[in-house]
């Protein structure tokens, strides 16, 4: 990525308060700009400019042809970036809702995955699939899936999930460039997060792949991403009130994981919890817990415990916040975390 | 009393909702209601000899390739052959009608195709071999990889045309897909995607009777899969796909309207599978030797003979010829197929992502481990777990 890197003072000097969907658009309209190749596609993205208004202004300054209004077929609109990437395009395709790219299954799975793959490396497919999930915006039903650990069961796939502003903008530019196929989980209920930005002065990018330490602590860890990641800090503060210097890891990405960051953090504290929205059973929390006490278990002075979505379709909205992991649940986590054993 | 009738009504007329206007007239679109002929017809005197013997030769070789690929199930050297035997007329035009910059987009049983356009057999074989998904670099070729999840090649197809179009490249593409396959969603989204794009692509039904064993009655209640195209707003052609002059002709046609920027076309190609689905199948489970033995009188390559040999374009001395080439061909795919392909078990991992991730890392060296124990080699000791 060529965006050449502002100093942290530069970056305050020009930061203003900017929402995440802004820094995502931000990351749309630079990556266009940057890369003729780079293609928007998908149902509502040009005159619109998307449902979340992520895609605003890009057909207008990129006309039709970069920023696609497709036919309303969620398939198609993956199976025809397939077509694209291999003829040297970058489609980046956005999927309306979490429940509405499950028609794009197939062609993620059997085609996006696996072309590298079943091409010997002669045809990788440069495709990133936005996908705005998850709950907590009172959408109605099929509008609040958390559906990561469909994709992340795949080989192939990479999948992030930004939490922060500036997270949003830097990811999304990665996943953009990456010539590997790119999952990217938009949290909705952080859409209009805000944080002071300077889409002038982008912060330097890490590759894809690497987890960060967004609160150190000495208690316990609390492993998350996505939009479990504000109430992982909210949670943390919290816990300050019960004697409990919690270190709060956000993973931006499940594929790759970044088990060496996940591994450290746990070792100094000897405990951990994971918490995400998706549902348990079967959930990414399952996959996190059981590489922790591969790598840690020497270290851990409890069982990793999960605080994730309850087992069942998502509830309707009325009712989504008995489902939803919030603060008490995760420290009462915590408080599970057999502190006892230390006295 | 309705309203015209009241009083002071008399300037009504029933008019249509406001936002109603036809998109595209339905007639120009619709396809011929017998499957278009060239052989045995006036409009054979118009084809050009030299192609007709050209098409006989490509038949008579891909008939003596589906034998030899289906022999080679028998021998263990291939794992399993969807054979296209009888269906050689549409596999061999569908290759012949493209420039080398055109794209093809096969079905598993489209193998002859790729062959006929000038694929190495044992690289369009690897797939049914199990040696590698797929045995050549698409793009080096112009042709995808071979298509088993049913249609989904076709919005590829539709992508990559639309593609070549924005940027202003002459590219067809031209995929293909089975009387089964135009059941599949992606059928229907590849479709409409072509038409509201005007894409040139041109999309090839063979229609050869049978989905493994479900006939077409039980898969569409349409006059014919060629009136599809008319929903989309596409013109339908309907073919005999054993009149391998008719096929020529018709995919010709097509592909020029694509590459005037005309848009796409539905050539729906009437045809039949005379093996069974592949060498794992029985088709005696769900169709007679009757219906078999009438198409057998109906076989692309005698159609095409009896063309050539009534005009006096052809004579016992050429078919020996044309069958000498085919059987060298055949001898050459025995034995290069004779040969244990070379694998390495590592690259299991080479190709998943551009870099491998930590826990490809991490089973590579597991794996390595394991065929150094399995070879007695003194390897490098395994990576150690949970590192």
């Amino acid at each position: 990525m060529s965006t050449v890197a502002a100093t942290a003072g530069e970056r305050t000097a020009r930061a203003r308060p900017a929402t995440m969907a802004q820094a995502l658009g931000r990351a749309l309209r630079d990556a266009m700009a940057e890369d003729p190749a780079v293609h928007v596609l998908g149902e509502d993205v040009g005159t619109l400019g998307g449902v979340f208004r992520v895609t605003d202004g890009l057909a207008k300054e990129f006309g039709d042809d970069r920023c696609t209004d497709t036919p309303l077929a969620e398939a198609g609109i993956l199976g025809a970036a397939v077509g694209m990437a291999m003829y040297g395009l970058r489609p980046v395709v956005e999927m309306q809702f979490d429940a509405f790219a499950y028609p794009a299954f197939e062609q993620l799975i059997s085609h996006v995955a696996k072309m590298r793959n079943r091409t010997g490396g002669a045809m990788p497919l440069p495709i990133t699939v936005r996908v705005p999930y998850g709950g907590g915006i009172g959408g109605v039903e099929h509008h609040s899936d958390s559906s990561e650990a469909y994709y992340m069961a795949t080989p192939g796939l990479h999948v992030v999930m930004p939490a922060t502003v500036e997270d949003a903008y830097g990811l999304l530019r990665e996943s953009i460039a990456s010539d590997d196929p790119v999952v990217f989980l938009e949290p909705k209920r952080l859409y209009w997060s805000k944080a002071d930005w300077s889409p002038e002065a982008p912060a330097p990018v890490e590759p894809i792949g690497r987890a960060v330490v967004r609160r150190p602590g000495r208690s316990a860890t609390l492993i998350t991403y996505g939009p479990s990641l504000p109430v992982c800090l909210e949670a943390a503060e919290a816990a300050t009130a019960e004697g409990w210097d919690l270190e709060v890891v956000d993973l931006r990405s499940l594929v790759p994981f970044d088990d060496e960051t996940v591994a450290a953090s746990v070792r100094r504290t000897g405990r951990a919890v994971v918490v995400h929205e998706s549902s348990g059973f079967g959930g990414p929390g399952g996959e996190i817990a059981a590489r922790v006490t591969e790598r840690c278990f020497h270290h851990l002075e409890a069982p990793v415990l999960r605080v994730a979505g309850f087992d069942i379709p998502y509830p309707p909205p009325m009712q989504e916040r008995h489902h939803l992991p919030g603060v008490d649940r995760v420290l009462d986590a915590v408080a599970r975390l057999q502190w006892e054993a230390e006295s | 009393m309705t309203v015209q009738e009241l009083p002071g009504a008399a300037a009504y007329r029933p008019t249509p909702p406001p936002a109603w206007k036809p998109l595209t007239d339905p007639a120009p679109l619709l396809p011929d209601p017998e499957p278009y002929r060239v052989l045995g017809t006036d409009a054979v005197a118009d084809v050009d000899p030299e192609l007709l013997l050209r098409l006989y030769a490509e038949l008579v070789r891909g008939r003596r390739y589906n034998a030899q690929a289906t022999a080679l199930t028998k021998q263990g050297r291939l794992a399993v052959y969807p054979s296209s035997t009888g269906q050689e007329a549409c596999e061999i035009a569908a290759a012949l009608v493209l420039e080398d910059r055109d794209w093809l987009f096969p079905s598993y049983r489209d193998t002859l195709a790729a062959v006929a356009r000038g694929l190495d057999p044992v690289e369009a074989l690897t797939l049914l071999r199990g040696d590698r998904h797929t045995g050549y670099d698409p793009r080096e070729h112009r042709i995808a990889p071979l298509c088993t999840p049913l249609a989904t090649q076709l919005p590829h197809a539709v992508g990559l045309a639309h593609a070549a179009r924005l940027k202003g490249d002459d590219v067809v593409a031209l995929a293909m897909v089975g009387d089964g396959g135009t059941s599949e969603g992606d059928f229907h989204e590849a479709l409409n995607f072509a038409a509201v794009w005007r894409a040139p692509v041109v999309f090839l039904v063979q229609n050869n009777g049978f989905a493994i064993s479900v006939p077409l009655a039980k898969q569409t209640a349409a006059p014919s899969l060629a009136h599809k195209a008319v929903g989309y707003g596409m013109p339908g052609r309907l073919v005999d796909g054993n009149d391998a002059a008719a096929m020529h002709q018709v995919l010709s046609e097509a592909v020029a309207r694509a590459r005037r920027g005309d848009g796409p076309t539905l050539v729906e190609a009437v045809t039949y599978r005379m093996e069974a689905h592949t060498n794992a199948d029985d088709a005696t489970r769900y169709r007679g030797d009757g219906e078999v033995e009438a198409w057998r009188a109906h076989d692309p390559i005698s159609l095409l003979e009896r063309e050539l040999t009534g005009r006096g374009l052809l004579d016992e001395d050429g078919i020996g010829t044309v069958r000498e080439a085919a059987e060298r061909m055949a001898e050459g795919l025995r034995e290069q197929m004779n040969a244990d392909p070379a694998l390495d078990p590592m690259d299991l991992f080479s190709h998943v992502y551009e870099e491998q991730t930590g826990q490809l890392r991490e089973q590579a060296a597991r794996l390595r481990a394991e065929l150094d124990a399995e070879h007695g080699a003194d390897g490098e000791s395994p990576a150690e777990e949970g590192r």
